[in-house]
């Protein structure tokens, strides 16, 4: 039929182009950045890199605090994530448990937390109060609970037969023994989930630091990032001031632009999840149907 | 079974509470950083200058509510925040129907290679930050960035277009940013959903002479409404809470006035603005019509469909 020929054609067409809309850009700033600069910025550089140099990134990784705020947001990425993560399966494990006292007040009581906020301000107060302002810990303490991670790993083990729990308890198991010996190994695939999510909100976490820290040796990446694109110019003068005053080609081409310096931090801050997305790209889909699920 | 002897908790209490113990540190945890912080919107109602201590501060009752309201500056400039909080949030329900019809038209392809790829690619922006976003927008609409390069280069403009240092279109530009970043990963939902439909009901329909599309508006789309209508009323419920990264990072003084959204206007008078007790006052006023909107669209939701959505 032709009317069904056109309808395809038509149809691969439009998601190529919402494709190469998602997908460009990223591409666009990778091959500007290994590009001579100069051609990159007068914007000859759009489908191929020319003038293959990795000078920009020698320069940028010798920006103050950028080696800092990279360890800053790989130890809270691992830390967060690591505290997220046996949080939720713990404490998604012990809701499953009927026997609990008070089980269904104590569950309501953390996931109700999902609907209200106290706002910004209070928010800041009781992290002054705790003495967390300025300090690492505001970025893994705060964020250990999140009713709905342990709303998933709830769900997910409650699918889990429960012989397997009783059977281990007839031999003698305690509640943490059954915990750490069947029912992690059994829900791994639910915390691959929840850790991918904890990490990457962990990783791309901006407010956070702009709210609670004004030491510059506790800035995230994505925060440092943040200032770099707004402040370029000051930053690619300093980086050239390193050099000599003589101008050939040779030295243009190399030469730091804003425009470079702010696309080079930029790959350098989303590489990390352009590389960890494929793998773990498959539990997404099996995340959000769990979650779907109501717990 | 032997019986109990005297004054001795039973075992099974004993057990319950043991459990309960278990989990006593995180609910101190989870007190802390979410019912703790409620206290401070005792802050509301007083005159709180920083480093001075609350008590040596003077109790001002409603005033931060009444000021709100006080002069014709102060209503002006709310009417306008509450214009782009609903805006946006209109424009967010508009076209959440988007990642639905994102997710029926992928699922005609028949190329798996090219679904996979597709899917793939459309969720990354959704794992990248707003800052990254932001980022992303200055190398392609600055004033040397590829766009303006190409449109100059090509002889279609002279001057090169000022698209993030102004304030034309600024709501349009938000929602395309939004969309750009969550259309893919919206649509994956709708594709869990469409991989459960049963396909016997397709087969039914082919054997009756349905074609393509008919499947799809009798089919397909019926089967998606419900998931549809819970997430409609979860962003109903959250009508208030655009969240402010993006708005943030975006912001500058040419698009202020249009990009203020109700939790960046909390950040803009408590962080670097006037007064700390009026942001409190304004967010207080936000969490309590947010949760009275939640409890509506609950019941709501319970009287029409039979479900509760929290």
């Amino acid at each position: 039929m032709v009317r069904e020929k056109i309808f395809h054609v038509v149809n691969y067409l439009m998601f190529g182009i919402i494709t190469l809309i998602c997908a460009y850009p990223f591409y666009y700033m990778i091959i500007n950045t290994i590009s001579a600069n100069d051609l990159s910025a007068n914007g000859f550089i759009n489908f191929l890199p020319k003038g293959f140099h990795l000078e920009n990134y020698k320069q940028v990784i010798r920006l103050r605090g950028l080696s800092a705020a990279a360890v800053v947001s790989v130890a809270r990425t691992i830390l967060g994530t690591a505290c997220t993560v046996f949080a939720s399966a713990y404490l998604g494990f012990l809701f499953t448990q009927e026997k609990m006292w008070h089980r269904k007040f104590w569950y309501r009581f953390f996931v109700i937390t999902m609907y209200f906020n106290a706002g910004l301000i209070p928010m800041f107060i009781t992290m002054k109060t705790l003495h967390l302002t300025n300090s690492f810990w505001v970025y893994v303490i705060p964020t250990i609970i999140q009713p709905f991670y342990i709303i998933l790993v709830k769900t997910y083990i409650e699918s889990i037969p429960k012989s397997l729990q009783e059977a281990a308890e007839i031999d003698g198991a305690g509640i943490l023994t059954v915990f750490a010996r069947i029912i992690l190994p059994a829900a791994q695939p639910i915390m691959a989930t929840v850790a991918i999510f904890a990490a990457v909100s962990q990783w791309n976490s901006f407010q956070d630091t702009l709210i609670y820290v004004t030491d510059q040796r506790l800035y995230s990446l994505q925060y440092l990032l943040y200032t770099y694109i707004n402040q370029a110019s000051s930053l690619a003068a300093m980086v050239r001031s390193g050099g000599t005053g003589a101008i050939s080609g040779a030295v243009l081409a190399s030469r730091q632009t804003p425009s470079s310096i702010r696309m080079t931090v930029s790959v350098i801050v989303v590489l990390p999840i352009l590389f960890i997305y494929p793998i773990f790209q498959r539990f997404f889909v099996k995340g959000i149907m769990i979650g779907s699920i109501k717990g | 079974m032997r019986s109990l002897p005297a004054g001795k908790t039973p075992r099974s209490t004993i057990q319950s509470r043991r459990l309960f113990y278990c989990i006593v540190p995180f609910i101190i945890l989870c007190f802390l950083f979410s019912y703790f912080p409620l206290y401070g919107w005792i802050y509301a109602f007083f005159d709180y200058k920083p480093p001075l201590k609350l008590s040596q501060c003077e109790f001002v009752g409603w005033k931060w509510f009444k000021t709100l309201f006080a002069n014709r500056t102060q209503i002006g400039q709310m009417i306008q925040v509450m214009k782009n909080t609903f805006a946006m949030s209109l424009l967010g329900i508009a076209t959440s129907i988007l990642p639905m019809g994102f997710a029926v038209f992928l699922n005609e392809i028949q190329c798996r290679w090219f679904k996979n790829l597709v899917q793939t690619l459309t969720t990354l922006p959704n794992f990248i930050s707003w800052v990254l976003v932001y980022s992303v927008a200055f190398c392609l609409f600055t004033d040397s960035g590829m766009v303006n390069n190409f449109l100059i280069g090509h002889g279609m403009i002279q001057a090169p277009v000022k698209f993030l240092d102004s304030d034309t279109h600024t709501y349009l530009w938000m929602t395309m940013w939004n969309l750009w970043k969550g259309l893919g990963w919206g649509a994956i939902m709708y594709l869990a959903a469409i991989a459960g439909i049963d396909p016997e009901l397709y087969d039914a329909a082919r054997v009756d002479g349905a074609n393509r599309l008919q499947l799809m508006k009798h089919i397909t789309i019926p089967c998606l409404l419900p998931t549809f209508f819970v997430l409609l009323m979860l962003s109903i419920a959250n009508f208030l809470n655009n969240g402010m990264d993006q708005y943030y990072v975006f912001q500058n003084s040419f698009n202020k006035a249009h990009i203020q959204v109700l939790d960046l206007y909390v950040y803009n008078v408590g962080m670097t603005g006037s007064s700390l007790s009026l942001a409190t006052a304004v967010s207080m006023l936000k969490s309590l019509v947010s949760v009275t909107l939640l409890l509506i669209v609950n019941s709501v939701s319970k009287k029409t469909r039979g479900e509760t959505i929290i």
